[in-house]
Parts: C-alpha cells; sequence; structure tokens
C-alpha cells in the first residue's frame, strides 16, 4: 500500500472524507424546507438550487443525473430527499437514483405531509435519527486510490498560471500516480488549449473526445455572446483577469491546463455523470466555480482543490474545498479564507516541487479529517447545477 | 554574478520565463521604467532587461523587439500576436496585443 487517508467506508465500497447527512430539493419548491431541516441538525447540509421543474430534454435530464450523484457522493453517510409533490422530476426517481449506494435514505412530500411545516418536522426527525447513527461510523485507512479530487480554480491571476496551478498540478499527478482519479473541468477556460490536452490523451478515442468537446463549447459561447448588448460581456475573460494581467483567453487557458499536472488524460464524460475509469478525467462542462464544483462533486469528488489568485471566500456544502493561492499579496489580506500560500514559490522561499508536496499532504490531511477554511466558516456557496441552453 | 545583477536581486526587480522559447517575462514585482529587471529562465540562466514602460506585478514585458503580427509567446505557445511593433522592455497587454480565441 501506498500513502493512504482515513476516511468512512460507504455500503458500496466507496470511501467518504465526511459523514454528514445531504437534505436534497428534487424542485426549488421544496428548497426552503430542505434549508430549514438542515439547519436544524448539525452535520446536516442541505443542497438548495432554483430548478426541477418546467424544465425538458437534456436540460432536466443534467438537473436530475447531478442531484442523483450528489445524493451518491460518498461524504454523505445518508440521504433526505425532499420533493413538493407535483414536479417533473419527482422525488421518488430522485430516491431511486441513491438507493443502490445502501446509503441511510428518507423521502418527504410537502403536498403529502399537510404543509411546510409539517415536511421539516417529519425531514428533521428523519435527519436526526441518521446523524445519531452515522456518528457510530468510525474512520478507515483507506489507499490514495480511492480519492477523486477535483481540479477548479476562480479569481485567476497571473500568478494562478505561474504558481499554483503547475504546484496542484505535482499534487495531482501523485494522486494519479497511485490509482486514484483527479479531475479537470472548465472548457471555457481551456479554448485555445485542446490541441495540447489532445497530445496528453491516452489514446485516440480519447484524444478526439477532448477535441469534440472544446470545440463543441467554443461554438456555443460563440453563438452565446454574439448578440450582447456589452463589448466586454462578449469575452470570455473578465475584467478581474485582465487587471491581473492576463491579456487573452489563450493566455488564461495555457495557465488553467497547467493544474492537470503531466498526466495522460483516460477519458472523458459528460456533466451529471460519474466516470467509468479512474485516473486523469475531464468532465464536459463549462467554466463558472459552482457548476464546475458541483459537477465534479456529482461525479463522486470528495475534496475539491481551488487555486485563486485573487482570492474567494467560497466553498461547497459536505465536500471540502482547499484554497491554494499563489499571490502573495493575496494571502496576506485573505489567510483567514485561503489554505495554502503558494506564494512563496514567488517570494522565492520554497520551489515549485516542495509547494506540490505541500498540497498533496494537505489533500490527505483533509481527506483525513482537517477541516478547510471554508468549511470552518460555512461557506457553501458553490452548489449551482449548469443548465443547458 | 554582475553589480547590476546583484543590485536587482537586493531591489527584488524580478521576472520569471516559462519556457525557453517564450519572448515575454512575466514581472514578479511593480516594474517602472528605467528599472533594470532581472530576468530568469527556467534552466537557471539569468540576464538584464531595462523596461522602457512601468510593469505591473504579474503583467508581460518583451524580452526582444517585437513586429507588428509577431506572435507572442508564453509556456512555449503563442498566446496572441503584437497589433503594433513594441521596443524590447515595452509592455504587452490587451491594449498591444490581439487574440481572436474567445473575444467573438
Amino acid at each position: 500500500m501506498g500513502d493512504t487517508f482515513w476516511g468512512f467506508r460507504r455500503e458500496n465500497g466507496a470511501v467518504g472524507v465526511r459523514n454528514l447527512i445531504a437534505i436534497i430539493p428534487s424542485v426549488f419548491c421544496s428548497a426552503k424546507v430542505a434549508q430549514r431541516i438542515a439547519q436544524n441538525i448539525p452535520g446536516a447540509v442541505h443542497f438548495s438550487h432554483p430548478v426541477g421543474c418546467s424544465q425538458v430534454g437534456d436540460d432536466l435530464e443534467i438537473t436530475a443525473k447531478t442531484l442523483i450523484g450528489i445524493g451518491r457522493n460518498p461524504n454523505f453517510s445518508g440521504v433526505v430527499v425532499v420533493g413538493l409533490g407535483c414536479e417533473r422530476f419527482t422525488p421518488y426517481e430522485l430516491a431511486q437514483g441513491i438507493a443502490p449506494t445502501g446509503k441511510l435514505l428518507e423521502t418527504v412530500i410537502i403536498q403529502d405531509e399537510g404543509d411546510s411545516i409539517k415536511a421539516i418536522e417529519t425531514g428533521t426527525r428523519y435527519a436526526r435519527k441518521m446523524q445519531q447513527q452515522a456518528s457510530l461510523q468510525r474512520r478507515e485507512e483507506a489507499a490514495v486510490s480511492e480519492l477523486m479530487i477535483g481540479l477548479n480554480c476562480g479569481g485567476s491571476d497571473t500568478t494562478s498560471g505561474l504558481v499554483a496551478n503547475p504546484a496542484l498540478g505535482i499534487a495531482s499527478d501523485k494522486i494519479v500516480a497511485q490509482g486514484g482519479s483527479s479531475i479537470l473541468t472548465e472548457l471555457t477556460e481551456l479554448i485555445g488549449t485542446e490541441h495540447i490536452l489532445a497530445r496528453r490523451a491516452v489514446n485516440e478515442e480519447v484524444a478526439q473526445d477532448i477535441l469534440r468537446v472544446i470545440r463543441a463549447m467554443e461554438e456555443r459561447l460563440k453563438r452565446q455572446t454574439q448578440h450582447s448588448s456589452n463589448e466586454k460581456r462578449k469575452h470570455l475573460i473578465s475584467t478581474g483577469n485582465y487587471d491581473g494581467g492576463l491579456s487573452s483567453v489563450v493566455e488564461k487557458s495555457l495557465g488553467g491546463m497547467k493544474k492537470s499536472g503531466n498526466a495522460p488524460f483516460v477519458e472523458v464524460f459528460s456533466y451529471g455523470d460519474a466516470p467509468l475509469k479512474k485516473g486523469l478525467l475531464l468532465l464536459d462542462g463549462p467554466g463558472h466555480d459552482g457548476e464546475v464544483t458541483t459537477g465534479q462533486a456529482a461525479a463522486g469528488a470528495q475534496i475539491v482543490c481551488f487555486p485563486t489568485g485573487r482570492g474567494t471566500p467560497s466553498g461547497f456544502p459536505g465536500v471540502p474545498v482547499i484554497k491554494i493561492t499563489g499571490n502573495p499579496r493575496t494571502y496576506q489580506r485573505m489567510h483567514e479564507n485561503i489554505d495554502i500560500n503558494a506564494g512563496t514559490v514567488i517570494t522565492g522561499e520554497k520551489s515549485l516541487q516542495q509547494m506540490g508536496e505541500e498540497i498533496y499532504q494537505e489533500i490527505l490531511a483533509v481527506a483525513s479529517g482537517k477541516l478547510s477554511k471554508a468549511e470552518v466558516l460555512g461557506h457553501d456557496e458553490q452548489f449551482c447545477i449548469t443548465r443547458m441552453p | 554574478m554582475s553589480e547590476i545583477e546583484l543590485a536587482s536581486l537586493a531591489a527584488g526587480k524580478t521576472a520569471l520565463i516559462l519556457d525557453q522559447k517564450d519572448n515575454v517575462a512575466v514581472a514578479l514585482t511593480d516594474l517602472v521604467t528605467g528599472d533594470t529587471c532581472l530576468v530568469a529562465e527556467d534552466s537557471g540562466k539569468k540576464y538584464e532587461v531595462v523596461l522602457v514602460e512601468d510593469i505591473p506585478f504579474g503583467h508581460k514585458f518583451a524580452l526582444t523587439n517585437l513586429e507588428q503580427d509577431e506572435a507572442v509567446l508564453k509556456y512555449g505557445e503563442e498566446i496572441g500576436r503584437m497589433k503594433r511593433a513594441l521596443k524590447k522592455g515595452g509592455w504587452i497587454h490587451s491594449h498591444n496585443m490581439y487574440c481572436d480565441r474567445g473575444m467573438k
């Protein structure tokens, strides 16, 4: 056995790094009830969202698959599904999708309960029982091959591509080398690097998948930005990115892809799905921080690593988000929100290799129970399901 | 190490080149016109560039004179092309570099 961490082994063999109860609404109409149930039980988190009804086709399908995927994530020992009763994506479908994991599972329907107050009461009783049962479980030693991390950067500046992303790439390579998984997403921010990524594919089929999904994302963005009234909104690079010194989306992309290290890509998979293979993976999704983390958590990622040059405090419910900044000034200002100061490479105190090792060790520590700063402060704003136009 | 190298290092006026093919360096501190900046390649090779414009932390400057439409290389790849010619030590950003990818 190589390196290990201490996690919670689930019925289906998956290993969680947290032991929480997820309260998941199947539709926006039951979001507040889900939130209130979670507020009643320390150790419960809710996944309030604005969708689940009045959607069709792929858009509804992605919502359904993503909510099921969140429920299946091994960081949750139990799930309370909260439905309204007349939504298009039924709470029964949601519960059926989660059930094969064998975890604790209950469903509350507001219209069956009578009103929202009664639904909160019933849901709270379910969650209370689950939380107590979950508290009996102990952490066990697990191999790094059981880990799946998500890679996601936001509030990028020039130090992201210069230091934080390359250092995270070193940590990602270490996990992949030991049989674990790492997920790159943010296709909007890989535009211009597809030919380089395709060279890293494990075979021709994966190379073609990489080229296809990134080109499709660029076409989608071109259609969407064509009629924008504001010239700056047509750009794929934000004002903050420009201020930080990035001059083109290709420059930003090259820095972005650095966080996937040098491992070969073994699979490209769709948003809402879980990958079939282990190793370095590409999830087909856009660049919004929340949509990325949500897709990665739905795929089964237990931890997300998040380089941020300019600094963001955001986190995800039930899935630790480890913040890394390559900007020493940002760390100085935002050290209450940022876990790792990779700015020490800029100031010459550490090498990129040492930084990569430090990030890797922090991933193992967080996997074994150390709370990330976003968790301690209760940041959970990254839950956001992607929409199909 | 030369006097200028030592002085540049002591003042923290440094910049990083990410790939040997690159024709730009990234400032690791705020630099101003007339500064002599010590530029370090990954290989360990170091040399000085005199800046002809202010270069904020994290921004790029030219390592050689660049022609109009010449490719700007960072990470060993093309990140855009010059809208107009630029002197060595000049600031490169969206005002004088174009890249159609992601803009239309």
